[in-house]
């Protein structure tokens, strides 16, 4: 009987999770094909996109699921890239796995912290403390400069690392270029596992509460959900996401400065996820990636490139306010009714 | 022993006297009124004893138990649930989500994060039950923004039945909707509340609905009990009909 009632309802019944995995599949199998195709560089510029994409993910998880607009998001990949700085240079760690684990250990604390004082409080009042929390780290990393390296920030070397347990690692001659190769495979896999991880939570028990909470937190409340708890465990959740992206983007950039704490970076993920679309799992993927590009494509165009990335937002929220992929599904939707 | 006593329970606004020293006692399986004219308190003390507001004193015993410091979840974890006069639902859920999600609570499957909702068999059939008793089988995918106000009404009492309370209040579920649907809605309460021996307190303006359906009917008048009785002794009350109606033999004509 239960089965007969799946049939007849729409397809909003559950995620269709046939189509989803066919779609999720042929998308990976372009990725893994990708480094093969296009130049080094463009495979640099996708893994940073793809480490931006976890760090979009985790934000959205509080944006789109929870209906919180956290503009501290930067503490949390800050917390993720600073532990991974310090365990190499303090602790000599040399594993890639070991400094996830750390930058994951780290960005975690900070999250529960933060967050334990952020969540007493919703809307403009939750946002402003996110802000403000973040730049208490920004601070800390800016002037405790014997222990930060202040603005020179602190150098992580991609080739003292190690990928896999020591499997792979970088010494020699033509280390770079092994690095992006297999660095790009690392980050692309970690990226699968977060998506599939993050996709999991939302369309769990726990997911459906916090959208819940995001729709209505007083009737949240009133059909048993300890409304600030689960904020604070999603707060949690989303900052541990963003600081997995910190860790895998310092061996990346090579080193790290207070400018990833620092406001306009927190803005710059708010950014990537409208760009996507917040109302959609996929949304702050894609935007995550085409800001990357975008961004990187305005700087080399012009030194006025902050000028060019405000007019895309504006015209974005004029324009787009679903964002690409929230305007690309309702488009696909009318097409599809079309027929 | 009562399911729901309360002492004394006042809430004050000011100078507004909301809930002026209350007291009630509700017994296990009965179906109770609450009526009186526009603010006499009705609705504030639902939001009194359902922890929407607190109490400024007196105390509330529910099965024997203190939860007049209680929160809210502690209430609902008691056996307390509620519906809302003004629709309180999770507007960008399914209507199935919306019920799905009242199950996984009461279950307390929401600490769950590893899971996928939409595989748990006993929740989906559960939930799916719910909406054929409350008439919506047909909405169970539509959004509960897109839904009709009757539906939204409904859907709405379904949440707080989701969770097989103990003792369920309901806020004016038909207010707000066309006399036709009103009926169809009171109906389809009832059958449900009756039929599963829930205990029930309902806010209700409309005296033919409170008639043919309550056991108890409990006038309340500037936030006080004025009287109360089964609905042969509360029509035969002339100051009763004459503080609803503003006429003594109001109830007494109808017949």
């Amino acid at each position: 009987m239960a089965n007969a009632a799946l049939a007849t309802t729409g397809p909003r019944t559950g995620p269709s999770t046939g189509r989803l995995a066919t779609v999720a599949i042929i998308i990976l199998l372009v990725l893994v094909a990708l480094p093969r195709i296009v130049d080094p560089y463009q495979t640099v510029l996708v893994t940073y996109g793809l480490a931006m994409a976890i760090a979009a993910l985790g934000f959205n998880l509080l944006l789109g699921y929870t209906g919180l607009l956290s503009f501290g998001h930067s503490a949390y990949f800050g917390a993720g890239a600073y532990t991974v700085a310090f365990i190499t240079r303090d602790l000599a760690v040399q594993s890639m796995e070991l400094c996830i684990l750390g930058g994951l250990i780290g960005a975690c604390v900070v999250a529960a912290l933060f967050g334990f004082v952020c969540v007493r409080h919703t809307r403009i009042f939750f946002g402003i403390l996110t802000l403000a929390l973040s730049q208490v780290l920004w601070s800390l990393a800016f002037k405790f400069f014997w222990v930060t390296g202040g603005t020179d920030g602190i150098r992580v070397a991609y080739a003292k690392l190690t990928l896999l347990g020591g499997m792979i690692n970088f010494a020699g001659p033509g280390s770079y270029q092994r690095f992006v190769f297999a660095y790009y495979y690392y980050v692309l896999a970690v990226f699968a596992i977060a998506a599939v991880v993050m996709w999991v939570i939302v369309h769990s028990p726990f997911g459906k509460a916090l959208q819940a909470i995001r729709d209505n937190e007083v009737r949240a409340g009133f059909v048993g959900i300890p409304v600030r708890r689960y904020r604070w465990i999603a707060f949690i959740i989303s900052g541990t996401f963003t600081g997995i992206a910190g860790v895998l983007w310092v061996p990346l950039n090579g080193l790290t400065t207070p400018d990833i704490l620092y406001w306009p970076f927190s803005g710059e993920l708010v950014f990537m996820t409208v760009l996507g679309g917040f109302r959609n799992f996929t949304g702050p993927i894609v935007g995550a990636v085409l800001f990357n590009y975008l961004k990187t494509y305005a700087v080399a165009s012009s030194e006025y490139w902050q000028l060019l990335l405000g007019v895309v937002l504006v015209a974005l929220v004029l324009v787009l306010p679903s964002g690409v992929v929230g305007t690309f599904a309702r488009l696909g939707r009318r097409f599809a009714r079309r027929q | 022993m009562n399911l729901l006593e309360t002492v004394h329970l006042k809430r004050y606004f000011g100078d507004t006297r909301a809930v002026d020293d209350v007291s009630l006692s509700v017994a296990e399986g009965e179906f109770v009124s609450l009526v009186g004219p526009n603010g006499a308190g009705k609705t504030s003390l639902v939001n009194v004893v359902s922890a929407y507001l607190k109490a400024d004193s007196g105390t509330i015993l529910f099965r024997g138990a203190d939860l007049t410091h209680a929160s809210v979840t502690d209430r609902v974890k008691a056996g307390i649930a509620r519906s809302f006069q003004i629709v309180n639902l999770f507007d960008d859920l399914s209507a199935f989500d919306n019920v799905a999600l009242a199950i996984f609570s009461r279950q307390g499957k929401t600490v769950n994060l590893m899971a996928l909702a939409h595989l748990d068999r006993d929740v989906t059939a559960e939930a799916d039950h719910v909406l054929a008793q409350f008439n919506l089988s047909a909405k169970r995918s539509e959004l509960a923004r897109d839904l009709a106000q009757g539906e939204r009404k409904l859907l709405d009492v379904a949440l707080a039945y989701a969770l097989r309370p103990k003792l369920l209040f309901l806020d004016e579920p038909t207010s707000g909707v066309s006399t036709r649907d009103k009926g169809q809605i009171m109906d389809t309460i009832a059958s449900v509340v009756r039929g599963e021996g829930i205990t029930a307190v309902i806010v209700e303006h409309d005296m033919d609905v409170v008639f043919k359906y309550s056991d108890r009917i409990v006038v309340m008048h500037q936030g006080a009990i004025l009287a109360q009785g089964t609905p042969d002794e509360i029509r035969k009350n002339e100051q009763v009909a004459m503080i609803l109606i503003g006429s003594a033999d109001a109830f007494a004509r109808k017949d």
